[in-house]
């Protein structure tokens, strides 16, 4: 539908964010346990949180933290973890490119992944019209609040969570909760299983290199088993690859 | 770790992602993103959170040391199970931790 102001544009986006938030506030709040279980100030646990917006990026630092990995080690793996931004940014960049910078670089530093996969299919369906960028703005403020404040609950809940309870076991577990939708097909999981299993035998790698190459490794078999599979399906039905290399 | 190194990377990752975020909306039009490089984004996410999760379940205690009483495998498996079926966080974050508390009660 088009919308004929920039406001209603807004807050309809607003309205499509707030089914996704009980998938997010689980994670803001474990984000928030684990930094003031780490022994972070409530203060450096939020200015951690506005500087990061990133869940999954923010909670691999927090238990490389706890594993004690160099300060580079941890800066790189929450980047390459990030990495996936450039790919969104790419696929919206037609859509928000003519914008002044006052507002590109506050939309941009809101992107995340539910902001981008609400608005990706609806900006190229062209279904939002002119006020497009409102919507996204909408979907992308909401989703920030939303995440700002179950981090805020999760600091003021962590201190009074008792060590017995082993919730740093929920970390892995929120990975894994990430981790299964993005197996899409034989590729996707072929990148996770071989990047599993290298960061299981490559764990005695100094400077946390371990997630690196296992990283790394996961990606090849991905691209890898991409196109073994394109070769052998090319002449049946490659409906199946091609989704997954969107 | 001193605070002022900690406040350096979070303004590290912060400036790196912030960067990331903006990049094509800033440079739309001067440059394309190569056909292989966002290939090879797609496996991005599977293959860094599986090297994430993998020997955080098999390894309880940290750094390499394998123990067969890890009641953490059991617990990944059926959460991993749990997510699959569901896609919901909340029931695999709930049911994963149950299934690890009934697992230790079980055992001690």
């Amino acid at each position: 539908m088009t919308y004929r102001t920039g406001t209603e544009a807004f807050i309809q986006g607003v309205r499509t964010l707030i089914p996704l938030t009980p998938g997010v506030i689980p994670f803001g709040l474990v984000t928030g346990v684990m930094a003031i279980e780490m022994g972070m100030s409530p203060g450096m646990s939020m200015g951690m949180t506005v500087l990061f917006y990133s869940g999954s990026a923010q909670l691999v630092a927090l238990q490389l933290l706890q594993n004690g990995a160099v300060p580079v080690a941890v800066v790189v793996t929450a980047l390459i973890i990030n990495l996936r931004f450039i790919m969104y940014s790419a696929s919206l960049a037609p859509y928000l490119h003519h914008l002044p910078r006052r507002w590109t670089w506050p939309v941009s530093y809101m992107l995340s992944d539910q902001s981008y996969a609400l608005c990706a299919v609806k900006f190229s369906s062209g279904e939002l019209g002119r006020f497009a960028p409102h919507f996204y703005a909408g979907t992308a403020g909401a989703m920030w609040l939303t995440w700002q404040l179950s981090v805020l609950a999760g600091v003021y809940l962590g201190a009074s969570i008792p060590q017995t309870w082993s919730l740093s076991f929920a970390v892995p577990l929120s990975f894994l909760a990430l981790l299964v939708p993005n197996i899409r097909g034989a590729a996707s999981l072929g990148a996770a299983v071989v990047g599993g299993l290298i960061a299981v035998f490559a764990v005695t790698l100094p400077y946390n290199l371990g997630l690196v190459t296992a990283s790394v490794g996961g990606v090849i078999a991905g691209l890898l088993i991409e196109s073994i599979r394109k070769k052998a399906l090319s002449n049946a039905s490659t409906n199946d690859v091609e989704r997954e290399a969107q | 770790m001193s605070d002022l190194s900690l406040w350096g990377m979070f303004l590290a990752v912060g400036i790196g992602t912030f960067v990331m975020r903006l990049s094509f909306v800033e440079i739309y039009g001067r440059w394309r993103i190569p056909t292989l490089l966002s290939r090879a984004l797609v496996y991005v996410p599977p293959s860094v959170l599986a090297s994430l999760v993998l020997p955080a379940v098999v390894y309880p205690h940290g750094q390499g040391a394998f123990v067969f009483d890890n009641p953490q495998i059991p617990a990944a498996i059926v959460a991993a199970w749990i997510a699959w079926k569901t896609r919901s966080t909340v029931l695999t974050l709930a049911l994963g931790m149950a299934v690890l508390w009934g697992v230790k009660v079980i055992a001690s």
